[in-house]
């Protein structure tokens, strides 16, 4: 059973490495789609909380398919659905950085950037929405979420500190 | 690659401290402490050849971050300093977060780490949303453009389409509106 599911981490993630348009998060809603509901491997809200421990840890967003594959599979987990999740991406980065130079001012090359945009702010926010719907189970919760969101996009302080301060308010037993 | 920039080029060894470093003071977010890195302190990229590197890292699939580490470390050293770069940002926070993960699996279901942790996720949560919305305001998204926002939006968080199906539905599109716009 544990190689057929390093085999199936190998592929999903291998796969959302390549369709990872904008980065790691955009393809939260598609790792909860195979993760929670096509492989049934944990809950949503076992998911948003691997999601919340790498958000709190150091280092690249990408870590929380590290965690992910380490609930599924343990250190070998870890290990092959990081290695699947950054492989292709990375070689496919390593071929085009050798020409993306010599287009420098190309039409086709800021019509791929700018047609890239709205794709992804449409897929954070869906992540945003499902990672949202899994993680709150109360008011207060939500209201964390809002509250969270419109002050990282008002002020510069930094997301640390009010995961601190969400972390007392669960703490006290308000969430 | 010119003569200046092969003279001070850095050694692998440094490609992967550096990374490290850069890695082990982002939390949250490494790309702004990447960019004071490469740009003001070690100068290994001009402030314009970095906006060209990072264009480039976004729109390739993959964490941003990481196909940066790439492109800076295969300008240097190739293969060789592509894995090093990578492998300095990636190593110690892999087993950082790999740490805390077993940590919380040992206390996680103690009531007062579970509370905790409702309202951590609650707040993560926040910060993806603040992330869409802040790309949405910065890059203007107006107009005809924001259409393709909404779809993908829809499609992905409403209907739950897989993401591939609707990436090949909606890019294509989206990429060819701007390219119409731009003429």
């Amino acid at each position: 059973m544990n190689e057929e599911t390093l085999a199936q981490l190998a592929l999903d993630f291998s796969v959302l490495s390549l369709i990872a348009v904008g980065g790691a998060v955009t393809v939260l809603p598609e790792m909860h789609r195979s993760v929670v509901e096509v492989h049934g491997w944990m809950s949503g809200a076992q998911f948003a909380e691997l999601f919340a421990l790498a958000q709190a840890a150091p280092g690249p967003n990408i870590l929380v398919v590290s965690l992910v594959g380490w609930k599924v599979a343990g250190l070998s987990g870890a290990v092959v659905a990081t290695a699947a999740m950054c492989g292709p991406s990375c070689v496919l980065t390593f071929a085009v950085s050798r020409i993306w130079l010599r287009f420098r001012g190309a039409l086709w090359r800021s019509a791929v950037q700018d047609g890239l945009v709205p794709v992804t702010v449409g897929l954070l926010l869906a992540g945003g929405y499902l990672i949202t719907l899994s993680a709150d189970k109360s008011i207060v919760a939500f209201a964390i979420t809002a509250a969270t969101a419109a002050i990282v996009l008002t002020t510069r302080i930094h997301p640390l500190w009010l995961f601190a301060i969400a972390g007392l308010i669960g703490l006290a037993g308000w969430v | 690659m010119s003569e200046a920039l092969t003279a001070r080029a850095p050694a692998p060894s440094e490609l992967f401290l550096r990374f490290t470093q850069v890695a082990l003071s982002g939390f949250g977010g490494v790309m702004p402490f990447a960019r004071r890195m490469l740009v003001e302190e070690r100068r290994w990229l001009s402030a314009e050849e970095f906006t060209d590197a990072l264009s480039l890292c976004q729109v390739l699939p993959g964490p941003n971050i990481v196909n940066l580490a790439v492109c800076v470390g295969a300008r240097y050293h190739g293969v060789r300093g592509a894995l090093a770069a990578f492998a300095g940002l990636m190593t110690a926070p892999f087993f950082i977060v790999l740490t805390l993960g077993a940590l919380y699996t040992q206390y996680g279901h103690l009531p007062a780490v579970s509370a905790l942790f409702r309202g951590v996720s609650a707040a993560a949560a926040g910060l993806i949303v603040a992330m869409g919305l802040k790309m949405a305001a910065s890059r203007r998204l107006r107009s005809a453009m924001a259409l393709f926002a909404v779809v993908t939006f829809f499609g992905i968080a409403l209907m739950r389409l897989p993401l591939v199906v609707l990436l090949f539905a909606v890019a294509p599109l989206s990429v060819a509106a701007a390219f119409w716009r731009a003429k």
